[in-house]
């Protein structure tokens, strides 16, 4: 378990939205066709992560102004993206999971282990990012796995192998973290004052092994401002709990003392 | 290419096309330029990614994925639950030993029933047994298997015991019953009321927002459920009746406490299908039941045995609409793609 921690810095200033990933991430996972449907969400015809789709790009298209100019970017935006699992730090779903099918592998990422998980789709109601979901046809969870096979043997996520912009960057998260420092300072110094690092750190996420650089507001993107792990509504859950189980066998000792023997 | 030939025609002029023309000649003249809208597209205006309206309104997070099974069990095991408890109860302060003895067959029924929903929920019966790798404190689910599993098999115990103790008045296998009887009640405490805390602590709005009152409401609804079961079972004890009211009493107050929040996380609870459930379910849970349980305590005998009856009957239906209302209310705010996003919407309504 000694392996160096892994990340995705996802630079959606580098995509072109080829939607290559997609494509290399179901085809080496195997991940089943989910059909075809025009969304009319721009080039957008997946919508979201899902059980069938662990690679995402999304395409963030903005409001034009017609007649002022047509496509000149001051008046239209349209930015690529590529989503993903976000591999959390404090992951809601490895949490969550009461069978133990969901680990933390030695590279970092969060795997969900097919051959344990038993389908009770806790981990669903669980990730504030709504990556994970059950498959209708065999009810178990799947999500992006981070290529944990891959890395085993030293190779690169098949997404990231496929990106031909080298949008989607894997290698040592701490690395990672330092080059988008790096591709910050680059992007400013260009004048594109939008961009910024998507990586909620301050929240009891505490930041995620898959990140990401983006133009404008995250929200856009589908990505929570304030994501939280579920675990801490515990504490209050089960107090409102300990209440509970106290009115109910107090109460029913004192009913029971204050009526007659029969 | 006709059809444009056609217009131009004298007798087909679109005077107001071509008064447009005259329009944008005048505006060119009189500015030097000429501020357009340009043209509309048909099923314009198309979707739009922003900071108002999010990814194109697609929901951030995924809808729970239970069906029926589910929010039965959440019934039948806070039922069971609570029947363990009011059982032991019973027979601790030794009113009431016929009441002791069903509650142990109740408890051992639900328990028997819960573990079948919530296979039909898994798919396979060999995927419970994976709840059993580990024990996790940190998952409320595995909390939950693990309590089922020990009410299960304490149930069961108390149940056979009881049985047995009929058929054979055998000292030991009675002894053996008591302590499976109280371990039962105390495995049951937990399970009436953890499901509360299983879909409270999800990143599901509606539910996350009640983490704190859910594990009580959840806890009340069983206990009122047990109550009404084994009224109509033909219990007649001013205990259960007492039991009944005080968890009437308490689901009304959480009906009032749901009503009165005026937040878009609560939204789901009051408006939609998933209100509508919700207010009937309070309805037969809290204020009918009280009411017809306060009536009966002025009404003659024999008519106070029929209002009785029927609280018993409204809890019972009550309590499950309930689990109903509570799931489907997670459906509709996992659907809202403004609450995780953090963009107001419409004004949160009353």
């Amino acid at each position: 378990m000694s392996a160096t921690v892994t990340g995705f810095l996802t630079d959606s200033t580098l995509c072109i939205g080829c939607k290559a990933c997609e494509v290399a991430c179901k085809e080496w996972n195997e991940v089943a066709e989910d059909g075809l449907d025009w969304s009319g969400y721009s080039y957008d015809n997946t919508g979201a992560l899902g059980a069938s789709t662990w690679r995402h790009v999304k395409f963030v298209e903005g409001q034009p102004l017609p007649g002022l100019g047509g496509n000149a970017s001051e008046h239209f935006s349209w930015e690529f993206s590529s989503d993903v699992c976000k591999h959390c730090e404090v992951a809601g779903c490895l949490e969550a999971c009461p069978t133990g099918a969901i680990v933390r592998t030695e590279f970092g990422g969060v795997f969900v282990q097919p051959d344990v998980c038993n389908g009770c789709g806790y981990c669903v109601v669980s990730c504030p990012f709504g990556v994970v979901q059950r498959n209708q046809k065999d009810g178990r969870a799947f999500k992006c796995t981070f290529c944990y096979d891959r890395q085993k043997v030293g190779l690169k996520p098949a997404c990231a192998q496929a990106c031909p912009t080298e949008s989607i960057k894997f290698g040592p998260l701490e690395l990672l973290r330092v080059d988008a420092k790096e591709r910050m300072k680059q992007l400013k110094a260009r004048g594109m004052d939008d961009a910024q690092i998507y990586d909620p750190q301050d929240t009891s996420v505490d930041g995620l092994h898959a990140f990401f650089i983006l133009r404008g507001d995250p929200r856009q993107y589908n990505l929570p401002p304030q994501p939280e792990v579920p675990t801490i509504y515990q504490k209050a859950g089960w107090t409102g709990s300990a209440v509970a189980a106290g009115i109910l066998a107090i109460g029913s000792i004192l009913a029971f003392l204050g009526s007659a023997k029969r | 290419m006709s059809d444009s030939l056609q217009r131009t025609t004298p007798e087909h002029t679109d005077w107001a096309r071509e008064n447009r023309l005259f329009e944008i000649r005048r505006e060119a003249e009189e500015k030097g330029r000429v501020q357009a809208i340009g043209i509309r597209p048909p099923g314009a205006p198309f979707p739009v990614a922003s900071p108002e309206t999010g990814y194109y309104g697609i929901p951030l997070l995924k809808q729970p994925p239970w069906k029926w099974e589910i929010p039965s069990y959440f019934f039948v095991g806070g039922a069971a639950g609570a029947a363990a408890m009011i059982g032991a109860a019973a027979h601790w302060t030794g009113r009431d030993g016929e009441l002791a003895r069903d509650c142990r067959y109740v408890a051992a029924a639900g328990a028997i029933v819960s573990s079948a929903l919530l296979i039909s929920d898994l798919g396979r019966p060999a995927r419970f047994l994976a709840m059993l790798r580990v024990f996790k404190r940190q998952s409320p689910m595995s909390v939950g298997a693990w309590t089922l599993v020990a009410f299960g098999s304490f149930s069961g115990a108390a149940a056979l015991a009881e049985v047995f103790t009929q058929r054979f008045k055998s000292s030991s296998v009675r002894i053996a019953g008591n302590v499976a009887e109280a371990l039962t009640a105390l495995a049951g405490l937990p399970l009436s009321n953890y499901t509360g805390v299983l879909i409270g602590a999800s990143v599901i709005p509606v539910w996350n927002e009640n983490v704190q009152s859910l594990p009580v409401h959840f806890g009340m609804s069983g206990l009122n459920s047990a109550v009404g079961i084994l009224e109509l079972m033909g219990h007649e004890n001013r205990a259960l009746n007492t039991l009944g009211m005080g968890a009437a009493a308490i689901e009304s107050l959480e009906g009032l406490s749901i009503e009165s929040r005026r937040k878009p996380e609560m939204d789901p609870l009051k408006h939609g299908s998933s209100g509508l459930i919700t207010r009937l379910g309070g309805l037969l849970s809290g204020p009918v039941p009280l009411a017809l349980r306060v009536a009966a305590a002025f009404a003659g005998r024999d008519r106070a045995r029929k209002l009785r009856k029927v609280a018993a009957g409204c809890s019972v239906a009550g309590s499950m609409l309930t689990r109903i209302a509570w799931l489907r209310a997670g459906h509709a705010s996992a659907s809202n793609w403004r609450l995780p996003l953090q963009v107001e919407g419409p004004k949160a309504r009353t």
